[in-house]
C-alpha cells in the first residue's frame, strides 16, 4: 500500500511514469480525447464523400494526400476511414478512454482507497494502451493504407492482401496494436475488479457503492472475459496471415490462382469476434450508464430511483451480453434454430433496458434538476438510450433483421444507442468530475452550448440514417450513386452530411473548453455539486493517497439527496447528506431497503 | 489555404479565451460563483428541453411526410409481406414508446428545473413501479418474439423437394454476380475453385454430369413468379452477402460453405413498374457484405417473368456443355 505522506517526485515519475491513479486517469482522458478526435475527423471525410460523392475537396486533398487524387478519395481508402473510424471510436475513445478515464478517477475516491491495488500494474495499463495508440496511427501511413476490411475484420477480406491493399502491412499494425490494446484492458480490468472487491472503506458495503463503481465492476469483469476471446481469434488471424494456416481460410480463388488454405471457416472468425464483439457494446456502454446514473441523482437533487433494480438490471444485462452474439450472424448461414435462440436471448435485454429507462424518468420526475453542462448530457443519454434502443427490437428479430441486416438501419442504430450514449455519458462525465480531475471548473455557458449543437446535430445525423436502411441502402458503399434504385437518396445523405459537419465543427468548442478550463479555468471548491460521494470529501488538490489523514468511514448509501424528517425539514439542513455523516436515530439506510 | 485557416482559429481562440475571462472577472466583481447554475440559467435550459422536445418529434414527423414513400415498395415475395407485417407490428409498439418517453423525459426536465422554493421528494423506490415495468415489456417482448420466431421458421423452412422449384446457385466474386440454373435434371453439377479456369469463372466440374445442363448467366438472371426459388450462395473468394431487398432476402456467401435462402416471387418485374410508377424500374441483387473497393458496385439485375416467358428466356440460354 503507498502512503500518504508526500514525498519529492521528479518530472518523469510524476506525469509520464506515474502509478498514481488520478494522473493515470488523465492521461487515459487525455490520449482518448486525441485518438477521438482524430476518428471524428476521419468521419467528416468520409461524409464529405457520402453527401456529395465525386466531388473534390480541399480538406480530403489536405489530409489524405496521393490517397485523395484531386480531393476525391479512393474507394478503397474510403473503407480505411471507416474502419479506422470504427475500431478507434469503439476501442480507443470508447473503451479505453471512457473506463480508462472514470474508472481510474473515480474506483478509489468513491470506494474511499488510496489507490487501486496495483498502481504499477495501472501505469502499465496506461502505457500498454499509448503504445498500441500509436501503432494503430502508424498503420494509417503505412503502403497499401490502414486496414479496410471493416472494424469487424472478418477474414478472407482482412487475411488477403490480394482482396484489398489495407490488408497488406496495415492489417498487420492493426492486429499488434489490437493485441496490445487487450493486454491493456486486462491489466486494467483485473485491477479495478481488486481494488472494487478488496479495498473499500470500513463502512461501504457492496450495497452502498455508488451506481458509477456498480457499472466499472460490470464492465471489468465483462472485459477480462470476453476480451480474450478477440485476443486468440486475431492470433490465429496472424497465423492465417503469415504463417500459412487455415483456421479461417478455405476454397479461396482470388488474383487469378486457388489459394492453398483448406478447411478453414470464416464463420468461426465471426463467432470468435462477435463473443467479444457484442459485450464490448456493454463494456462501452454501462460506464455511461453508471455516470448518469450518478449524475441523474445528484442534479436532480433525488435519490436515484430504484437502487436495487438499477444493479440488478445491470447484472442481467452483463450476464445477457454473453448470449446473444449470434444476432451479429443470422444471415451467416448459421442453423435457423441457433438464430431463433439468439432472438429470444437478444429481445431479453429489452427488459432490464426498460427498467433502467424507467427508473430514470422516476429520478427526473419531482426532482430539482440543476442544469449544469452534465445535466444536460446526462438527459440526452436517456433520450439516446431510447431512440437507439427501441430499434434494437428490429435488428434482435431475425425474420425482420434479413432486410435491415447492413444497412444504414443498423447504423443508425448503434451510433445512437451506443456511440451516442456512450459519448453522452463521457461528456457528462469529464463536464462532471472536471474539478475532481484538474482542480478547475469548466464554463457552463459554453457546455450548454456544446450540447445543445452535439444532440441536434447528433439526431440530424444518425436518424435520417433509419430511413436510408429502410430502402434498402446497404452501409459501408464509397457512394449510392450506382443504383438507380438509391437515387432519390441524394438529399437525405447531403442533410446527414452536413449535420455530421456541424457535429465535428461543434465539438471544437468543446476542445476549447477543456483546454482553455484545464489551464485556466476557475479553482473548484470541494466539492462543487453538493454532492454525497466520498470523492468530493477529498482535497481539491491532487495528493498521494487521496485523503490527508484517515480514510472517511461510509455510514450511508450515496443517494440521500432532499432527505426530510418528519416535520419536513431536510435532515441536516441541507438538500444533500454525504456518505460520511452517520445515520441518526431511527433513520434508516436508503440503498438497504 | 492553410495561412488563413490558422490565422482564423488563433483569432478565435484568442477571442474566446478573453471573453472568458471577462465573464469571470464579471461574475467576481458581482460575488457570483461563475460554476453555479443561476435558477434563470437553469429555467432557460429548461425552456430549451421543452423546445427540443416539440422539434425532435417535428423533426420524426417531418421525415415520415418526406421520406415515407422513398421506402422499399411492397414486398415482391411470398414471405415478405409477412416479415412486413412484422415489421408493421414491430413499429406499432416500438414507436409509441418512442414517443411516449420521450414526452416523458423532457415534460420532466422541463417542469423539474431548479427552484429554490421547492423542495425534491425523496422518493427511492417502489415495487409496484417496478413491476409494472418489468412486466409490462416482458409480455410486450413475449408477443414479438413468438411473432417474430414464427415468421423466422416459415422463411426457413427448407423447401419441399417434390414440389415444383427452381434451383439456382447464386455465386459471388470480387466485384461481381455469376448465376447457375440447375438445368433439366434439376441438379447442379459440382463445382469447387480448383475448376475455374478461362470463362468458367464459378469453377463448375465439366466432368460431372449433371453440369451439362447447367446454364450460367452474368449480369442479369430470370426467375419465374408464383413458383418456388430455392438459392444455394457460394463465393469464390471472399465473404459476399446477396441482398435481394425488394424480395425481403438476404443471404451471405461465404466461401467454403454453401449456404441458402428461399422465396416465391410473386410480383413481375412488369408488375412492379406499374405499381412503382417507374418505367426504369429493375429488382436487383447487390452486394451487402465489405468486400473490398469496388463492393459499392456489385450488381447484378433481377427480371421476374411469367412462367412461360422465364421458360422461353431459360431456354435461349447457352448450357454449359454448349
Amino acid at each position: 500500500m503507498s502512503t500518504h505522506h508526500h514525498h519529492h517526485e521528479d518530472f518523469l515519475f510524476k506525469y509520464i511514469f506515474s502509478t498514481d491513479h488520478k494522473m493515470i486517469s488523465k492521461q487515459f482522458l487525455i490520449t482518448g480525447f486525441l485518438m477521438g478526435f482524430i476518428g471524428m475527423v476521419m468521419s467528416t471525410l468520409f461524409r464529405l464523400q457520402l453527401g456529395w460523392p465525386g466531388e473534390s475537396f480541399w480538406l480530403v486533398d489536405a489530409l489524405m494526400g496521393s490517397w485523395a487524387e484531386d480531393g476525391v478519395m479512393a474507394p478503397d481508402k474510403y473503407l480505411s476511414l471507416v474502419t479506422m473510424h470504427g475500431t478507434i471510436m469503439v476501442f480507443f475513445l470508447l473503451t479505453a478512454g471512457l473506463s480508462g478515464t472514470f474508472s481510474n478517477l473515480l474506483i478509489p475516491l468513491q470506494i474511499g482507497a488510496r489507490d487501486m491495488a496495483s498502481g504499477f500494474l495501472n501505469m502499465l495499463s496506461y502505457w500498454f494502451f499509448f503504445v498500441s495508440s500509436v501503432i494503430m496511427l502508424i498503420s494509417l501511413g503505412v503502403e497499401g493504407g490502414a486496414a479496410s476490411a471493416g472494424w469487424t475484420i472478418y477474414p478472407p477480406l482482412s487475411a488477403l492482401p490480394q482482396a484489398i491493399p489495407g490488408s497488406g502491412l496495415g492489417m498487420t499494425l492493426w492486429l499488434v496494436s489490437m493485441a496490445i490494446f487487450i493486454v491493456s484492458s486486462l491489466l486494467g480490468s483485473l485491477n479495478y475488479i481488486v481494488t472494487i472487491l478488496n479495498l473499500r472503506t470500513k463502512g461501504m458495503s457492496m450495497t452502498r457503492l455508488p451506481l458509477t463503481i456498480w457499472a466499472f465492476l460490470l464492465t471489468a469483469i465483462i472485459g477480462v472475459l470476453s476480451f480474450p476471446v478477440l485476443l486468440s481469434a486475431a492470433l490465429l488471424l496472424v497465423f492465417d496471415r503469415s504463417f500459412g494456416t487455415s483456421f479461417f481460410l478455405s476454397d479461396i480463388y482470388i488474383g487469378g490462382q486457388v489459394l492453398e488454405h483448406s478447411g478453414g471457416s470464416p464463420i468461426l472468425f465471426e463467432h470468435l469476434f462477435w463473443f467479444l464483439g457484442h459485450p464490448e457494446v456493454y463494456i462501452v456502454l454501462l460506464p455511461a450508464l453508471g455516470i448518469t446514473s450518478e449524475i441523474i441523482s445528484t442534479m436532480s437533487r433525488k435519490p436515484i430511483f430504484g437502487y436495487r433494480a438499477m444493479i440488478g438490471s445491470m447484472l442481467a444485462i452483463a450476464f445477457l451480453s454473453f448470449i446473444v452474439w449470434g444476432h451479429h450472424m443470422f444471415v451467416t448461414g448459421m442453423n435457423p434454430f441457433l438464430g431463433a435462440v439468439f432472438t429470444f436471448t437478444t429481445l431479453l435485454i429489452a427488459i432490464p433496458s426498460a427498467v433502467k429507462v424507467f427508473n430514470y424518468l422516476t429520478t427526473l420526475w419531482k426532482g430539482n434538476i440543476v442544469y449544469s453542462p452534465a445535466a444536460l448530457f446526462s438527459i440526452g443519454l436517456v433520450s439516446t438510450f431510447i431512440s437507439g434502443g427501441v430499434t434494437g427490437l428490429v435488428l434482435g428479430d431475425s425474420a425482420l433483421d434479413i432486410n435491415v441486416h447492413d444497412t444504414y438501419f443498423v447504423v443508425g442504430h448503434f451510433h445512437i444507442v451506443m456511440g451516442l450514449s456512450a459519448i453522452f455519458g463521457m461528456f457528462a462525465g469529464v463536464y462532471h468530475w472536471f474539478p475532481k480531475l484538474f482542480g478547475r471548473m469548466m464554463n457552463n455557458k459554453l457546455g450548454n452550448v456544446h450540447f445543445w449543437i452535439t444532440i441536434v446535430s447528433a439526431y440530424g445525423v444518425f436518424f435520417p440514417m433509419h430511413f436510408l436502411g429502410l430502402a434498402g441502402v446497404p452501409r459501408r458503399y464509397y457512394t449510392n450513386s450506382n443504383f438507380p434504385l438509391f437515387d432519390n437518396m441524394v438529399d437525405i445523405n447531403e442533410l446527414v452530411s452536413t449535420f455530421a459537419i456541424i457535429a465535428a465543427v461543434g465539438q471544437l468548442l468543446f476542445m476549447f473548453n477543456f483546454i482553455y478550463s484545464a489551464l485556466r479555468g476557475p479553482k473548484a471548491p470541494m466539492n462543487p455539486w453538493r454532492a454525497n460521494s466520498l470523492e468530493w470529501t477529498a482535497p481539491v488538490e491532487h495528493i498521494h493517497g487521496n485523503w490527508y489523514g484517515d480514510i472517511p468511514e461510509v455510514h450511508r448509501w450515496a443517494y440521500d439527496y432532499s432527505k426530510v424528517d418528519e416535520s419536513g425539514e431536510y435532515i441536516g439542513g441541507e438538500d444533500f447528506i454525504p456518505q460520511t455523516v452517520p445515520l441518526a436515530e431511527n433513520e434508516h439506510d436508503g440503498g438497504g431497503h | 489555404m492553410a495561412i488563413i485557416i490558422t490565422v482564423v482559429v488563433l483569432l478565435l481562440i484568442v477571442s474566446g479565451v478573453q471573453i472568458l475571462k471577462i465573464a469571470e472577472l464579471r461574475a467576481i466583481s458581482q460575488g457570483e460563483k461563475i460554476y453555479e447554475v443561476s435558477e434563470k440559467e437553469g429555467k432557460s435550459q429548461a425552456i430549451l428541453m421543452l423546445v427540443f422536445l416539440v422539434a425532435f418529434m417535428g423533426f420524426f414527423v417531418w421525415q415520415i411526410a418526406s421520406w415515407g414513400g422513398l421506402l422499399l415498395p411492397v414486398s415482391a415475395s411470398e414471405h415478405g409481406v409477412g416479415l412486413d407485417n412484422l415489421m408493421n407490428v414491430t413499429l406499432f409498439m416500438i414507436i409509441p414508446v418512442f414517443i411516449i418517453t420521450h414526452i416523458l423525459l423532457f415534460w420532466f426536465a422541463f417542469k423539474y428545473a431548479y427552484s429554490s422554493k421547492r423542495k425534491a421528494v425523496y422518493f427511492a423506490h417502489s415495487n409496484k413501479l417496478e413491476l409494472i415495468w418489468t412486466v409490462v415489456p416482458s409480455l410486450a417482448l413475449t408477443v414479438l418474439i413468438l411473432y417474430g420466431l414464427s415468421n423466422w421458421n416459415t422463411i426457413m423452412k427448407p423447401i419441399n423437394q417434390e414440389e415444383e422449384h427452381v434451383l439456382i446457385e447464386l455465386v459471388g466474386q470480387q466485384f461481381s454476380w455469376g448465376a447457375r440454373y440447375a438445368g433439366e435434371d434439376g441438379k447442379l453439377g459440382r463445382a469447387d475453385v480448383n475448376y475455374i479456369e478461362g470463362v468458367n469463372f464459378m469453377g463448375v466440374d465439366a466432368s460431372d454430369e449433371n453440369s451439362n445442363d447447367d446454364v450460367v448467366v452474368k449480369g442479369e438472371f430470370h426467375i419465374p413468379v408464383n413458383v418456388p426459388v430455392q438459392f444455394v450462395m457460394r463465393s469464390i473468394d471472399i465473404i459476399h452477402s446477396a441482398y435481394m431487398p425488394h424480395f425481403r432476402a438476404q443471404m451471405n456467401c461465404v466461401p467454403g460453405l454453401k449456404t441458402q435462402f428461399n422465396f416465391t416471387p410473386t410480383i413481375t418485374t412488369k408488375e412492379m413498374k406499374e405499381i412503382t410508377q417507374n418505367d426504369e424500374f429493375e429488382y436487383v441483387l447487390l452486394c451487402n457484405k465489405i468486400c473490398g473497393a469496388a463492393h459499392y458496385n456489385m450488381q447484378m439485375n433481377i427480371v421476374v417473368d411469367s412462367k412461360e416467358d422465364y421458360e422461353k428466356w431459360l431456354a435461349e440460354q447457352k448450357t454449359f456443355a454448349e
